[in-house]
Formats: C-alpha cells, sequence, structure tokens
C-alpha cells in the first residue's frame, strides 16, 4: 500500500468528496484527506478551494497532520489572505509549545506565509523565539527574520530583528552562528550600503570556531562570509588562512571550493617569501584534483573556477597537466572546459604530451569539440614557441584527412600561426591552397583570402584565386567581403600591372553595389589612397603588422581579480562580474545606483530608491576607495590589500587607506572650478586619428564607429578574428608619422563625402584645466578636459613630463562613479615621455563601469600609473557629454511626460549675462544634444521646451524662458531622477555662455 | 537560496515539484527543454542554464533530471551537492530512486523536502536526523499506520541537530555491536596504442556501515598511512589529530557513511593488470574491415582477473559484425553501433580473442572516427593501491564490538582508445574493476558479507582486525 492511492480519483467531484472526507469526525479520516489534499497539491492540482477545510484540521496534537496541514498552508495562504488570518492563532499557541520541535515548526512555517497582514501578527512570537532558550528555535527563527525580510523590509528595520540577528553571530551554539550569517548575507544582498555584515576581528574569531563545529552548509555560508573580510595585516590574514585549510579536506565540495576563496584571496597579502605561503599553495593542489574526480556536473563547476585560478596563480596545478585529460565519456561541456585548461597549462615541458592529445582529439566524433581541438592545437602553437614547428606538422596532417570542418579550422588557425611567425611557414600554403574550394565557412574562407593576399607575391595564382571567390562577392558574408577587398588591394599593390581591372572591380563593387555601409567606406578610403598617393597606400596598407600576443585568450586582469573574489558562484561559472547579471539577481542590484535605469519605467522606481541612495552616498565613498585601490592592484601594484568586490559598507582597517583616503579628499577639496567657455574645435580629427593609429593593441572599435573604425582597418587584417581577439584587428603598429598627415586629410575628405555622417558640430567641450599637478604627481602635470565626438565620450589629457627622469608604462583607472564610465580601452601613450616633453592623448571612454553614486554626481575619480608611481586625482565632467544623439522627444510624449513627472522633481535655475537669442540658444544646445521640441511666445517671453537624455536612459525636460532684452534666463528642469537638476543646469550655463 | 525544485523524467515531464519561497510557474522549465532538445545525449545538458530571472541548475541521476531553480547569486555546486543530497537520501529511503518510487511515495517524499529545505536554506540533510523525524517507510510501518493510525513523522526533537555531534544521534542501542569497513577503489586509465599509460589515478572511498551502542570514538589506522595525501574526510573526522599522527580519529554516525575518500596520483600507480591487443582496419574502397581483439593478464600477483567485459563504441558507418569469441559471447547493437562482449574469467594458459569482419555501409568512405575500447573487470584480493588498514580501536564503550574489513578495487573509467587507421592506432581505452583483499591480520570465521559493491564488483575477502574478538550475543 503505497502512496500511489492518493492520485486515484472517482467520478464524483473529487473536491467535494475531499471536502467530506476533511469535515469527518475520525481522526483517521481527516488525516487520509489531507494527505490526499498535498498529493494534488505536489503534482500542480489546485486544491485552494478547500483551504477552510483544511486549516479546521490545523488544530491537532498530532504532529503529522499537524505538519501537513503547514505544507498546505504554505502553497495556498498567498492566494487566499484573508482565510491565512484564521491560522495566526494558532501559531501564536503553537510558538509556546514546550516542545522545542513544535515551536521551530510554527516558526518556520509562519514565515513561510507570504502574507503581509499577517506578519504584523507574527513580529511578538518571533522576538521570543530569537530567544528562545533552545538552540534549534533560535536557528530556526533566524532564517525566519531573512524569510520576513523578504516580504517586509521595513518592518524587520523598525522591529529591530536586524540587531539581534546580529547578536546571534556571538551565539555559543554554531548551528545558530551558521545559520544567522546565512540569514544576513542573504539580506544584505537586497541591503545597498547596509554595514550588516561589518566583520571585526573578534567576530571573525567567533566565525572562525563556529566553522569548524557548523554542518557543511553553515560552513559554506561562513566561508563565504569571511571572503568579504579584509584583514589587517598579513599576520592576521595567515592565521585565518591556517585555520581555513583544514576545510579544503571536506567531502562537500561546495565547501572546499568556498575555502579555496578564502584561501586564494587572503594568499595576495602573505608574503611572497614566506614559507607558509609555499605550503599554502602545495595544499591547493590536490584538493582542486580531487574535484575532478566527482559527478560530471560538479567537474564543470570546478573546471570553470579552476580555469580561473590556473590564470590567476598556474604554479599551483602546472605538474597537473594529465588530469585534464579527456576522457572518452566525459560529457561534451566537461570535454570542452578541459580543453580551455590544457592550453592554459601548456608549456615546453609538457607540449610534446599535449599536442599528441590534442591530435586524438581531433579525431573524435563530436564536432565542437574536433573543432575546438583543432582551435587548441594552433593556440599551442602560438603559446609555446618551441612547439609551433611541431603544430604545423600536426595542422598538415589533419589537412590531409580531407574531413570538412577539421580543414577549415586548421585554416583558421594557420592564418594566426602565420600571423605569429611571420616568414616561417609559409610553405605550406600549397597544402592550403589545394583544399580552397572545400571551404564553406565564412571565417574559414576570410582566413583563406586573407593568407592569399598576404603572401601573393610568393603564389603564382593569386590573382585568379581571389578572382574566383570575388565572382560571388554579394553572396558572401561582410567577413569574407571585406577581406576579398583588402586582399585584392594588397595584390594589386604587390603586382600592379596585372590586376589593375581586378581592383576595379572589387572597388566598384564595394562603393557602388553594396549597401553594406562599412564595406562602402573602406572601399572609399582604399579608393581614395589609391587614387591619391599610392605610396602612402602602400605604407598604410602593407605596413608590418603586429605580433599576434599568446596570451590573447585571457580574461583581463581587473575582471580575473573580481572573478577570483567571487570563486564558486554563478559569476565564476559565466565567466563574467556579478553586476553583469542584472536581471532576476536581486543581489548585484545592490551595486547599482538608483540612477542607472534603463527606461523611463524603471527610472520611475529609481525615485523611490533614490532617497536612500543620496543620504548613503557620503559614507559609501570611502570604501568606494578601497575598491579603487583594489582595481589598481591588477597593475602590479605592490600594497597587498583587498581586491574588487570588497563589500560596500565596512570601514576598510587597511594599511595606507587612511592616507589615501586623505588625499583624495584634499583632491576634491580642490576641485571647485568649473568649465569656461572655449575649446578650439577643427583638431579633433587628427588628433583622434593620431591616436588611434598610434595604438597597437587598442581593442576592436566596433565598425559602426566611422571615426576610428576605417583607420583602424587600414592595415587590411582581418578584423576580429575570435580565435585571437584583439591584437588581430589591431592597425598598423609601426606607422611612419610622416604618413599622419595625408592619411588624416584623406579621412577628412572621406568624411566629407560621406556627408553629414561625420560628427556633429558644436558640440560644448570645456577647456583643459589643471587635474594633477607636477607637485602632487612626482613630476607628471595632467591637464585634461571631457569631450563627445561623434558619439564617442573622449578623456582628453595632455600629460606633461616635469620630472628628470623617463616616464613609461602608463596606465589609467578610474573609481565606479555615477554613470558607469570606464576607459574603453587601454591608456594609450606612444613613446616614453622624456623630460619636459608633453603629450596629447585621448581615451575614448563607455558606460560599461560599475556604477556607485558619487557626490556631486558628475565627480570621477581617477588613478593614473606610471612607472614611478600611482597618483590619484577627481575630476568632474560635464554631464553634456552624456546626453545621447538620439534624445529627441517627440512632442505627445513630452507634454504627457512633463504632466507625469511630479512637481517636486522640478528645479528652477537662472542664468544670467547671457546675451543670445532665443535662437542662437536653441542652435547652441542642439550642439550638445540638446533637443529643442517646441517654441512658444507669450506676452515677449520666447519658451523653448527641450529634452535630453543620458547615457543610462534618464530623460530631462526643460523649460528655457527667454525674456526678449533681458540678459537672465530662466531654466526649469523637470526629471524623474531629481538629482543630476544641478549638472545639467551647470551645462545650460556653460554651453550658453560659451 | 534554492527556490524550487522540479523533477523531470527522461520523457521530459515533470512529476513533481516543490516550492521553498513564493511559487514559481513551472513553463521556467521550458528553457531546461530547450537545452536538452539541443544535447545530444542526455547526459550532455549544460548543468547550469541561464533564464531571464532565474538560473536553473541540474543534475542527472537514476535517469531522472533534478532541475533547482535559483534566482539570486548563490554557489552552484552548493545547490549540485545539495541535489546529490536529495537522491542520495531518496535512495536511502526508498531503495531505488525512480519516478516510480518517488510518485508512491509522493508525501514523505514531500515531508522530506520540506525538512531538509526552509526557506532556501539546509536545514537537516543528514539521515539520521532525517530518519528520527520522518521514518522510512516499509512494509511493516505502513501495515501497523494503517491498522494503529499511527504515522511516520517522529515525534522527538532530533536531539543530534543541537549537540556538538550532530551528525550522530543519542541513545543508540544494539543487541549486536558491529563496525564494517568497505575500501573501495576505482582505477581510471588512459592507454594509448602502444600500450603505454597516458594518465592513471585511483579514486578511493571507505564506506563504513557502523551500528554501535551509545557513544563510541573510535580510531582506525593504517599501515602505509603515506598513500593517503589526497582525502577528503567526513566531518565527523578529526582533522587535527589525522594532521598530527595520521591517524583516523572520530565519533561514528549510526548507520552508513562514507568516511573519507581519497586519490592517489599516478604516481603510486602499480601496473595496470590487464592488457589488450587489438587489430582494426577499414580499407579504402572495401566494405568489409577487420576486428581482431585479444585479452591477456598482466601482473595480478597470482589473482585471476574475472568478470571481464569488453564494449566498444564501432564508427557510424558500420553495419554488421560478423565476429567469433574464443571464450565468452558477444553482442553487437546495429542502432547504438555498441559491441559488448561478456569474457568471463581470463585464462592465462588461453587467452581470450574475439576476431572477424565487420561489414560497412556500401559506398561509404572509410570511417574517421577510432573506436574506444572500455575494459570492465575485477580481480579479487587486491587493493591497487596497496593502502592497508593497521588496527581498528574503540573508547567510550564497554563492550566489543563485531568488526570486519573489506576491501575492493573495481573500475572507474579504465579506458583504452584505439585508433583504426593502420600507424595510428592509438588509445586503448578500458575499464577495469580490480578487487583485492588484503590478508587478515587473524584468522576470522563466520564473517557474513552484508553489502554488495556497485556494478560489476563485489569483494569477496575481508580483513579482521587484529585486538578485538567478535562477539556475537
Amino acid at each position: 500500500m503505497t502512496d500511489s492511492k492518493y492520485f486515484t480519483t472517482t467520478k464524483k467531484g473529487e473536491i467535494f468528496e475531499l471536502k467530506a472526507e476533511l469535515n469527518s469526525d475520525k481522526k483517521e479520516k481527516k488525516k487520509e484527506a489531507v494527505k490526499k489534499v498535498i498529493a494534488s497539491m505536489t503534482v500542480g492540482k489546485d486544491v485552494s478551494a478547500l483551504f477552510p477545510d483544511v486549516v479546521n484540521c490545523m488544530q491537532t496534537d498530532n504532529l503529522e497532520l499537524k505538519k501537513l496541514v503547514y505544507l498546505y498552508l504554505m502553497n495556498y495562504a498567498k492566494s487566499q489572505p484573508d482565510m491565512a488570518i484564521m491560522a495566526v492563532n494558532t501559531f501564536v499557541k503553537d510558538c509556546e509549545d514546550p516542545n522545542p520541535l513544535i515551536r521551530a515548526l510554527a516558526v518556520r512555517t509562519m514565515g513561510c506565509i507570504r502574507v503581509d497582514k499577517i506578519t504584523e501578527y507574527l513580529c511578538e512570537p518571533l522576538r521570543k523565539c530569537l530567544k528562545d532558550e533552545d538552540p534549534y528555535v533560535r536557528k530556526t527563527a533566524a532564517v525566519c527574520v531573512a524569510k520576513l525580510h523578504d516580504i517586509n523590509a521595513q518592518l524587520v528595520e523598525d522591529q529591530g530583528f536586524l540587531d539581534t540577528l546580529k547578536d546571534l553571530i556571538s551565539d555559543s551554539n554554531p548551528m545558530v552562528v551558521a545559520n544567522a550569517v546565512a540569514a544576513l548575507s542573504e539580506i544584505a544582498e537586497s541591503h545597498p550600503n547596509s554595514n550588516l555584515l561589518d566583520l571585526n576581528p573578534q567576530s571573525i574569531n567567533k566565525l572562525l570556531t563556529a566553522l569548524n563545529e557548523c554542518t557543511e552548509w553553515g560552513q559554506i555560508f561562513i566561508l563565504d562570509c569571511l571572503a568579504n573580510y579584509t584583514p589587517r595585516d598579513d599576520r592576521e590574514s595567515q592565521s585565518i588562512c591556517e585555520r581555513v585549510t583544514p576545510r579544503l579536506s571536506h567531502a562537500n565540495s561546495a565547501v572546499v571550493l568556498s575555502a579555496v576563496k578564502v584561501l586564494m584571496k587572503f594568499m595576495e597579502m602573505l608574503p611572497k617569501d614566506l614559507d607558509y605561503y609555499g605550503t599554502l599553495l602545495k595544499k591547493l593542489a590536490p584538493p582542486l584534483v580531487t574535484l575532478l574526480s566527482a559527478e560530471p556536473e560538479l567537474q564543470y563547476v570546478a573546471l570553470r573556477n579552476i580555469n580561473l585560478i590556473v590564470q590567476k596563480r598556474p604554479e599551483i596545478l602546472k605538474h597537473e597537466m594529465k588530469v585534464f585529460f579527456v576522457k572518452y565519456n566525459d560529457p561534451i561541456y566537461v570535454k570542452l572546459e578541459k580543453l580551455d585548461i590544457m592550453i592554459r597549462l601548456a608549456s615546453q615541458a609538457n607540449i610534446a604530451q599535449v599536442l599528441a592529445e590534442l591530435k586524438e582529439y581531433a579525431t573524435e566524433v563530436d564536432v565542437d569539440f574536433v573543432r575546438k581541438a583543432v582551435r587548441a592545437i594552433g593556440r599551442c602553437a602560438i603559446k609555446v614557441e618551441q612547439s609551433a614547428e611541431r603544430c604545423v606538422s600536426t595542422l598538415l596532417d589533419l589537412i590531409q584527412t580531407k574531413v570538412n570542418y577539421v580543414v577549415q579550422e586548421a585554416i583558421v588557425v594557420i592564418k594566426d600561426i602565420f600571423r605569429k611567425y611571420p616568414n616561417k611557414y609559409e610553405s605550406v600554403i600549397a597544402t592550403l591552397c589545394e583544399n580552397l574550394d572545400s571551404l564553406d565557412e565564412p571565417e574559414a574562407r576570410a582566413a583563406m583570402i586573407w593568407i592569399v593576399g598576404e603572401y601573393a607575391e610568393r603564389i603564382d595564382n593569386a590573382d585568379e584565386l581571389l578572382e574566383s571567390f570575388l565572382e560571388g562577392f554579394h553572396d558572401e558574408s561582410t567577413q569574407v567581403q571585406l577581406q576579398l577587398l583588402t586582399a585584392i588591394v594588397k595584390l594589386f599593390l604587390k603586382k600592379p600591372t596585372e590586376t589593375q581591372e581586378l581592383v576595379q572591380q572589387v572597388l566598384s563593387l564595394a562603393t557602388q553595389d553594396s549597401d553594406n555601409p562599412d564595406l562602402r567606406d573602406r572601399g572609399y578610403i582604399y579608393w581614395r589612397l589609391l587614387s591619391t598617393d599610392p605610396v602612402a597606400a602602400k605604407e598604410v596598407v602593407l605596413a608590418e603588422k603586429p605580433l599576434i600576443s599568446e596570451e590573447t585568450d585571457l580574461i583581463e586582469p581587473t575582471l580575473l581579480e573580481e572573478l577570483i573574489c567571487h570563486i564558486g558562484t554563478l559569476a565564476s561559472v559565466y565567466h563574467k562580474p556579478p553586476s553583469a547579471f542584472v536581471e532576476g539577481s536581486r543581489g548585484v542590484q545592490h551595486k547599482r545606483i538608483p540612477i542607472r535605469s534603463g527606461s523611463g519605467e524603471s527610472s520611475e522606481s529609481q525615485d523611490t530608491g533614490g532617497a536612500p541612495g543620496a543620504t548613503e552616498a557620503p559614507a559609501a565613498i570611502i570604501p568606494s576607495q578601497g575598491d579603487l585601490l583594489g582595481d589598481l592592484l591588477n597593475l602590479d601594484l605592490t600594497p597587498p590589500t583587498s581586491t574588487a568586490g570588497a563589500p560596500p559598507g565596512p570601514p576598510m582597517p587597511m594599511g595606507g587607506m587612511d592616507l589615501l583616503g586623505g588625499g583624495l579628499d584634499s583632491l576634491m577639496g580642490d576641485e571647485s572650478e568649473p568649465y569656461s567657455p572655449q575649446m578650439p574645435r577643427g583638431a579633433d580629427t587628427p588628433q583622434s586619428l593620431r591616436f588611434s593609429h598610434s595604438s597597437p593593441s587598442s581593442p576592436d572599435y566596433s565598425p559602426t564607429e566611422l571615426a576610428p573604425g576605417p583607420a583602424l582597418q587600414l592595415g587590411g587584417d582581418i578584423g576580429g578574428s575570435p580565435s585571437m581577439g584583439s591584437g588581430f584587428g589591431a592597425p598598423a603598429a609601426v606607422m611612419p608619422s610622416s604618413l599622419n598627415a595625408p592619411v588624416g586629410g584623406g579621412l577628412g575628405d572621406l568624411f566629407d563625402l560621406g556627408g553629414g555622417v561625420g560628427m556633429p558640430m558644436g558640440t560644448f567641450v570645456p577647456p583643459k584645466t589643471l587635474w594633477l599637478p607636477a607637485m602632487k604627481g612626482k613630476g607628471l602635470e595632467i591637464m585634461g578636459t571631457f569631450a563627445r565626438r561623434a558619439g564617442v565620450i573622449q578623456m582628453e589629457m595632455t600629460l606633461t613630463n616635469k620630472a628628470m627622469s623617463v616616464m613609461t608604462d602608463f596606465a589609467i583607472q578610474f573609481n565606479r562613479n555615477s554613470f558607469g564610465l570606464a576607459p574603453a580601452g587601454p591608456l594609450q601613450v606612444p613613446t616614453p615621455l622624456s623630460p619636459n616633453q608633453t603629450i596629447d592623448v585621448s581615451l575614448p571612454l563607455n558606460n560599461g563601469g560599475p556604477v556607485m553614486k558619487m557626490e556631486p554626481l558628475n565627480n570621477l575619480q581617477v588613478a593614473v600609473k606610471n612607472n614611478i608611481d600611482v597618483f590619484y586625482f577627481s575630476c568632474q565632467y560635464p554631464i553634456s557629454m552624456l546626453f545621447v544623439e538620439d534624445g529627441k522627444m517627440d512632442r505627445q510624449v513630452f507634454l504627457a511626460t512633463w504632466k507625469d513627472i511630479p512637481n517636486e522633481n522640478e528645479a528652477q535655475f537662472q542664468i544670467n549675462d547671457c546675451h543670445l537669442n532665443s535662437d542662437a540658444a536653441s542652435n547652441k544646445l542642439q550642439g550638445s544634444n540638446v533637443f529643442t521640441i517646441a517654441k512658444r511666445t507669450v506676452e515677449g517671453q520666447d519658451m523653448l521646451y527641450q529634452s535630453m537624455k543620458l547615457t543610462n536612459g534618464i530623460c530631462v525636460l526643460t523649460e528655457l524662458r527667454v525674456q526678449t532684452g533681458s540678459p537672465t534666463y530662466t531654466v526649469s528642469l523637470k526629471c524623474r531622477a531629481a538629482e543630476v537638476s544641478q549638472c545639467v543646469f551647470q551645462c545650460y550655463e556653460a554651453a550658453l555662455k560659451n | 537560496m534554492i527556490h524550487s525544485l522540479f523533477l523531470v523524467n527522461s520523457s521530459g515531464d515533470i512529476f513533481l515539484e516543490k516550492h521553498w519561497k513564493s511559487v514559481v510557474s513551472r513553463s521556467v522549465c521550458d528553457y531546461f527543454f530547450e537545452a536538452q532538445e539541443r544535447a545530444t545525449e542526455p547526459e550532455n545538458v549544460p548543468p547550469v542554464i541561464p533564464t531571464p530571472h532565474h538560473y536553473l541548475i541540474s543534475v542527472l541521476r537514476h535517469r531522472i533530471y533534478f532541475v533547482a531553480v535559483i534566482q539570486s547569486e548563490v554557489p552552484p555546486l552548493f545547490v549540485i551537492e545539495f541535489l546529490h543530497r536529495v537522491v542520495d537520501t531518496f535512495q536511502d529511503y526508498f531503495g531505488v530512486c525512480t519516478e516510480a518510487a518517488i510518485k508512491d511515495n509522493v508525501v514523505v517524499v514531500y515531508e522530506l523536502l520540506e525538512e531538509m529545505l526552509d526557506n532556501g536554506f539546509p536545514l537537516a540533510t543528514e539521515s539520521n536526523i532525517l530518519k528520527e523525524l520522518i521514518k522510512p517507510p516499509t512494509i511493516l510501518r505502513t501495515m501497523v499506520n494503517t491498522i494503529t493510525g499511527s504515522t511516520n513523522v517522529g515525534e522527538q526533537l532530533p536531539t543530534g541537530q543541537l549537540s556538538v555531534v550532530p551528525w550522530r544521534r543519542t541513545g543508540v542501542k544494539y543487541t549486536n555491536n558491529e563496525a564494517y569497513f568497505d575500501v573501495v577503489e576505482e582505477i581510471d586509465v588512459i592507454i594509448d596504442k602502444s600500450g603505454s599509460t597516458i594518465t592513471a589515478e585511483i579514486q578511493g572511498v571507505i564506506d563504513a556501515c557502523v551500528k554501535l551502542t551509545g557513544m563510541p570514538d573510535l580510531t582506525l589506522s593504517f599501515m602505509n598511512p603515506r598513500l593517503l595525501d589526497d582525502v577528503s574526510f567526513h566531518p565527523c573526522v578529526r582533522f587535527k589529530r589525522w594532521e598530527a599522527e595520521r591517524i583516523l580519529s572520530f565519533i561514528p554516525p549510526d548507520g552508513n557513511f562514507r568516511l573519507l575518500s581519497y586519490h592517489v596520483s599516478s604516481q603510486n600507480l602499480v601496473a595496470i593488470p590487464v592488457y589488450v591487443k587489438h587489430n582494426i582496419t577499414f580499407r579504402e574502397g572495401s566494405s568489409q574491415g577487420r576486428f581482431d581483439l585479444t585479452l591477456g593478464p598482466k601482473q595480478t600477483m597470482g589473482k585471476g582477473v574475472e568478470a571481464v567485459l569488453v564494449s566498444s563504441q564501432l564508427p557510424r558507418g558500420v553495419l554488421n559484425a560478423n565476429l567469433s569469441a574464443s571464450q565468452g559471447t558477444y553482442t553487437f547493437d546495429p542502432v547504438t553501433k555498441m559491441l559488448t562482449w561478456d569474457v568471463g574469467k581470463i585464462n592465462p594458459q588461453k587467452l581470450p580473442s574475439l576476431k572477424g569482419s565487420m561489414s560497412l555501409q556500401a559506398g561509404a568512405s572509410k570511417p574517421d572516427e577510432n573506436p574506444s575500447i572500455n575494459i570492465q573487470f575485477k580481480i579479487q584480493q587486491m587493493a591497487i593501491s596497496g593502502l592497508k588498514v593497521n588496527r581498528l580501536d574503540m573508547y567510550g564503550e564497554k563492550y566489543k564490538p563485531f568488526k570486519g574489513i573489506k576491501y575492493m578495487t573495481k573500475a572507474g573509467k579504465f579506458q583504452d582508445n584505439k585508433l583504426n587507421q593502420k600507424e595510428d592506432h592509438r588509445d586503448i581505452h578500458c575499464e577495469g574493476t580490480m578487487q583485492e583483499q588484503s590478508w587478515p591480520l587473524s584468522p576470522w570465521t563466520g564473517c557474513v558479507f552484508r553489502r554488495s559493491f556497485v556494478k560489476m564488483c563485489r569483494m569477496e575477502g575481508e580483513v579482521f582486525l587484529s585486538g578485538f574478538t567478535v562477539t556475537t550475543r
């Protein structure tokens, strides 16, 4: 006799029958009925109609029946809130029961009834249970606080439950401690800027003690919590490490990985010459290897994390290559991950083994796996120079198999090998050309075309080959078309006599018959180049290309640093910072400030969230500097302190912290000078071009950004080969400087051709101000300003070396800021900066960085590093920089939005001494992406209605009143995020007075 | 933390759902089904699947997908470990973990899940504690319940949850006090075409079944503890003592548990006990292929290799195989292309072989893949790593328990991966089982083999530890 009987139905109405049974006098019948109800519930049938009848069964001495009714209540209370109140009394009574099991059960169930009305009745019983003499009840109550917080956060705060919960961290029972930590962690996730888990050495000690005695799950919570702590010095760090190390031998892999996280993070603080440091490194390897003999799902997560660990500290697993060899029956997701790690661990010592394995994998059945294996061989060649020859011969062997996808993949990677070792393996080209016809994937075709173009002088029939591709030009993908264009131009420059016709043909195909702007632009550039100055064209198109680096596939150090702090989490599985998990994850929203919003709808919710954010902003500044410092660690600086991802909140007891904070504060104090008018225009284009030319490793610009795009592609490389990442798309590195002018000029012409596609005129650019005086910068002086050019925010700086020695190795980082501004690429300072030299650099910015509200809103804290030191300064950017080009609102929308925004959000400002008429003002503002929607003249007053949109989607609406003949303007601003008003006003003033 | 759990059977139906927080619509599983469709094999469904609002973390056990739904940043390993615990608990309670068993015991399942997780936080996952809270269904209890109206739910507070040894309940009483330890070793080897070992590793566990009265404090020492440098312990083991003295000292949980698991790297490995000679060829342009396979024992210290089972996934182009086996029987499944050869025991005098021809699809080109060969076997009375238990002592209780140790080695993914093209023959992928028994330290009679081991490998020997006498009451 089993429970399956509960699933049988009768012909009569099932609900009706159950109802009758529930109201039966016989206890036994009642219980059977409740069981039937529960069984129906588990399979998703709706039995909510029985609510009153089931709740009536609640007052019973039978524990099982009670539990069953509780189960039912939890499921349906939400849909029957009025009925659920009936249950309150029983709960309150059960919370006083002499049996702690019942007390705990009651408090547990109470928390699961997600009905607002009930929550207030539950506070008193919960308070009692939190102080219960029985630890089992206390620990259950701790979790209940988290549940209640989820339903009604305000109530929990008002009732002081959070403080009680904090006290429980010092409880004598380890399980209570663990649950309190778990509950606090969960509450802290949804609670920005709270210092709920404010750890100090005493509480750390308590946690470490509890760590040894609580359950495995408790250990995970405690370890994750420990990972957020920043030890005061290396001593403390070592002692924590010592006490955490035994967890590496735990049977639960989640405990092991959390322990690894704590150790990886705290190891940073230990001096490298310490004996203990070496011991710790050795201890980390075995548990990681052990994780790989677990179930495939565990292996997968472990491998994703090992991938990070191997990048951060390759020494840990360098002798363990063999455990990553793929097993025949591994699931595909495990195989692919193992392959990745094998390449990362490949070195001269083990390359023979690795290659033998990879070659074997390349003959397996699974296509994805085979492709990746072939790619891996190419990556080995690029990574381990000594092995290149063997890799090439292995690849040739694979090409001989004639298996279509293997051949194509092999050709793609051989192209990369050519890039890395030019003029070494060209003898294989003949073999490659034999397979020309079998290539049907764009990437392989593009690779082959690139090879033909690049080595056109050595391939006798290069023109025929390329011509054959040209026949189906319009059917090719963009990638192939671009490549074909470049290859033919290369061919033409190498063999001008025979191929004139071909180049004419491809240029006309690209410029006249194509509607792809990238292709057209590139075509025009080549055309113009070839027709004006073939010598220059030769130098541009056939310029020596920068070698691709072997580590292009590595995770960027800042991100890696952050991910190391998140070992064992989803972030580590996806190799994305937690802030990238916006949706569905409350856990990260606290890192975003209220101002960040995508649409009008969400900006409304911002307003409610805005208030606490605003009040707490000053307090948040201090830890954020900790983060800044942490980020800078990635630049290989010495101070071993916390890394990115430290929780906002705890006052950082870090060494050197105060000093730094002080410095920044004084710096910010200095920053009082607002921007004033006039910035010479016209220098823009050459300047930004020169910059992009001289950047050997600047990242791929998206091809739609007109200005830098084509210039970057001029080198004629395969743009954005995924396997090789940024290095490949980079421009000619050694561009003769004399070339800059003609190229720049040619481009300028081209932009005129494009007609209007170029940059909008008249963007207001404040003049450069002194950001870092030489006194504070140890001889480095930085003047700078911000500009928006062609939709890209540029940070333009003049660096002057006023010291006696040469400066090199420049790098820049931003602290989190209100709009998530972040450098879109590394800081490119072309030459070593010799004494007394001045250089202009322009750094493109994007909005993808972490967000934190600053005070004032447009404040940006910057750290610049060079070979001498790291310097911090802060500057303010004009908010107009963030006005996007499509900020023009529809009239109707404007009206509706204006009405919609509450009046308290309206701000009014006066601008004095402005002698423009309203049209001139409108034009001027238009240049800064402030769009005039309507104009009205009332009693000699011109009213301009204008809108603008910030990069994060916030819309600002204004009404500008211009009294004819009066120099005073009145601006009324309305915006859902009222805090931007002041900044916008400043922009108006600056732009109009400019 | 963990929001919800869905159980999905192999045909893609959700047959049970449980929500620990607010209810998540089962439509969230559509993302899982999509991933399931994309995967070629059931086991290739990725364990972590992102959806717009949730993350789905799944494990596949006993052909049931356990899909957990989480909403915030939760360590995925935490979820996976928990799901494994759920599976283990079901198996512990119902003997098997199948859809039928779960449906038959749906109320117990629901009660269990409710006890295991509270608001997504693990509550009671130790089987000891759970069994106190909810008694496992037995035929007898079901009958008694039906007659008396009593229930499966325990009336007491699970005392273990509060004590310093949460894994052990108090007041345990047995008439027969017994402690059994099973040393089980799995060996994973990949051998290349020339017969040399590419990788080899041993994964070992010591599973215990302890039924002792009161609060016994046990110590277990090894002859060669140096072997164990990469170990994971049950929480009950005192780590400090192990670090200092290399002795396992612990108060055991009641009943079955895994005392430790360990990993022995290839350096410490003895030779692979089986060799394979193979010759699998396809000729270009011909629709026939040749298949030739011979097995032989190697360095087994006089122990016989038994229960040998060879399986090989032949290339897709193979239509049929016409082979003859010198011993045992073979089968070829033309749909899955799986060749299975049940060899039985290897006689060193007359080596077993399997020879014959394979017919290929007419006109098909020569297959590219290399069939790999899996070999499963067991060897009695031999432990591959050489780990040996020295003695077991008990403190804290007065009675004398009955103790036994079994050793066994079984194959993990002993793998022999082999290429079918002339010179390129490479890996033999063999899956083997080796068992060993360490010699008894003193003669011992009357032991009963209580547990059978996983799949094909059973351990037949047991070791009696010195210093104790057998007590039967």
